[in-house]
């Protein structure tokens, strides 16, 4: 599995530490209450296309990021 | 499942009826053992289990078998003990030798922070009702005798907590043993039938769609490992599950025997020997989140080398198998089980890389509150609501996985 870094170029994912998906608060959540706890604790955990940060550790040191589809670990 | 084992197991499938009193989606341990403890304990029989592949394909027949309750947190350790105990019971319960045995299991400190937790490990462990001693590294060593005690140089082993009521059972034996009890008892289980939606009529949940047309149930339990946020949603609920493949592997016949479970956190690693006598080792899950069963070479060189580094036999042995589950891992590395909001939607999930010990347990549980409409107070700590209560079941350090 590679990651197409902008700076490096596709590099191999060992290089790489994973920062998870971007968090999104659902936009049904109108509660306040409901809205923060999502906030703190929630996860989509997509089955399919996620949109995720990554970290090149041991390459440019630079965030990306990207969209990876979750089922197959293409990136898209 | 073959032929051979089709023979030695008893289990009566059925065709899917169009309604049933619960319907649990997932076969595997979890699932399967609600629907046994509903069965035999509470003498509910109209249920139905729901399975994508056949029983036991997913989180159930990829674990590495480990029984054991030194956890980190009270809560925790009284679980998994009555589980631990449940587990011991079952063969005699369920008439099937299960090859459960009981090994001890040592968790190795390789640190002063390492021997310091592994001693809190023991404190916390004997005030809950569970066994745990710290052996100093002598003890250690004349109880693994192919200990490098050097670790390599690097890695000096120092102490260890040690929980002799650390066990290993057949995996697949304890899938099939509770489905041969659950539908011995008039149990639906249905193979090959994936859920495709939840069906709800305004507010309430009224059934399951299926690959095999739609079910009626006025309650659904969520057995389901990697995939749950996926079910999960279908109802509008949100869990603080993340899915990350686990991998493991076993190596060829390790004819001197090895008669323990080892696990070390600042390794990595854990292992035992299968019945078979192969080296069964597993290790932390792959960082990135995934539902691809992908197994790798980098996770087997990495993993082959932290293992030798402590066990310098095993450099002589083959690797012979390797594969890979996802699993549901929540984010303070305790289980979620019970309600969820949402009227008739149950759950049992975030059992991430340590649901197999809990098997009877959390179905022993899950049945009561499917029975009774009463959260039992083994698993009350352990609510989805735990989260907007502020009161998260933090416990990383004994998942071994991390």
């Amino acid at each position: 599995m590679n990651i197409p870094c902008p700076i490096c170029g596709a590099r191999p994912v060992e290089e790489f530490r994973f920062g998870g998906e971007i968090p999104a608060v659902p936009a049904s959540l109108v509660d306040p209450d409901a809205a923060d706890l999502d906030r703190a604790w929630m996860i989509t955990n997509p089955e399919g296309p996620s949109t995720e940060r990554w970290f090149h550790e041991y390459g440019c040191h630079r965030w990306l990021t990207l969209e990876r589809d979750t089922r197959t670990d293409e990136v898209v | 499942m073959n032929e051979f084992t089709e023979r030695l197991v008893r289990l009566r499938w059925t065709e899917p009826k169009k309604a049933y009193d619960v319907v649990i989606v997932g076969g595997g341990g979890h699932g399967l053992s609600t629907a046994y403890y509903l069965a035999t304990r509470h003498g509910i029989t109209n249920v139905a289990v729901l399975e994508a592949g056949y029983i036991g394909s997913g989180n159930s027949g990829r674990n590495t078998t480990v029984i054991r309750a030194n956890y980190g947190i009270p809560e925790a350790v009284r679980f998994y003990q009555h589980s631990l105990a449940l587990f011991q019971g079952l063969e005699e319960e369920t008439g099937r030798w299960l090859m459960h045995s009981t090994k001890g299991l040592l968790w190795l400190a390789h640190s002063v922070m390492g021997v310091r937790a592994e001693r809190a490990r023991a404190v916390v462990n004997t005030a809950c009702g569970a066994q745990t001693y710290y052996l100093d590294a002598g003890e250690v060593a004349s109880m693994l005798p192919q200990l490098d005690m050097s670790g390599g140089g690097r890695f000096p082993v120092l102490g260890a907590s040690y929980h002799p009521d650390g066990a290993t059972a057949r995996h697949d034996r304890v899938v099939w043993a509770l489905a041969e009890g659950a539908m011995g008892h008039g149990v639906h289980v249905h193979q090959r039938t994936g859920v495709t939606g939840l069906r709800f009529q305004g507010e309430r949940l009224i059934g399951v769609d299926t690959s095999a047309g739609p079910i009626d149930a006025p309650l659904v339990v969520s057995a389901v490992g990697g995939h749950v946020s996926t079910l999960a949603a279908m109802a509008g609920v949100r869990l603080p599950i993340r899915t990350h493949p686990l991998q493991a592997f076993v190596t060829n016949h390790y004819a001197p025997g090895f008669d323990k479970i080892v696990a070390s956190s600042e390794l990595l690693f854990y292992m035992s020997q299968t019945p078979r006598g192969e080296m069964l080792i597993g290790a932390e899950i792959d960082r990135q989140s995934s539902y691809s069963k992908r197994s790798t070479f980098d996770f087997l060189s990495s993993c082959a080398r932290r293992t030798i580094t402590l066990f310098p036999f095993l450099s002589g042995l083959k690797i012979l198998r390797q594969w890979t589950g996802i699993c549901d891992m929540s984010v303070d590395y305790s289980p979620i089980m019970g309600r969820t909001g949402v009227d008739g939607f149950l759950v049992t999930t975030g059992w991430g890389t340590w649901g197999f010990k809990a098997i009877p347990a959390a179905g022993e549980a899950m049945a009561e509150l499917i029975a009774t409409g009463r959260t039992p107070p083994l698993i009350a700590p352990f609510g989805l609501n735990r989260f907007a209560e502020d009161r998260p079941m933090a416990d990383r350090g004994s998942s071994g996985t991390h």
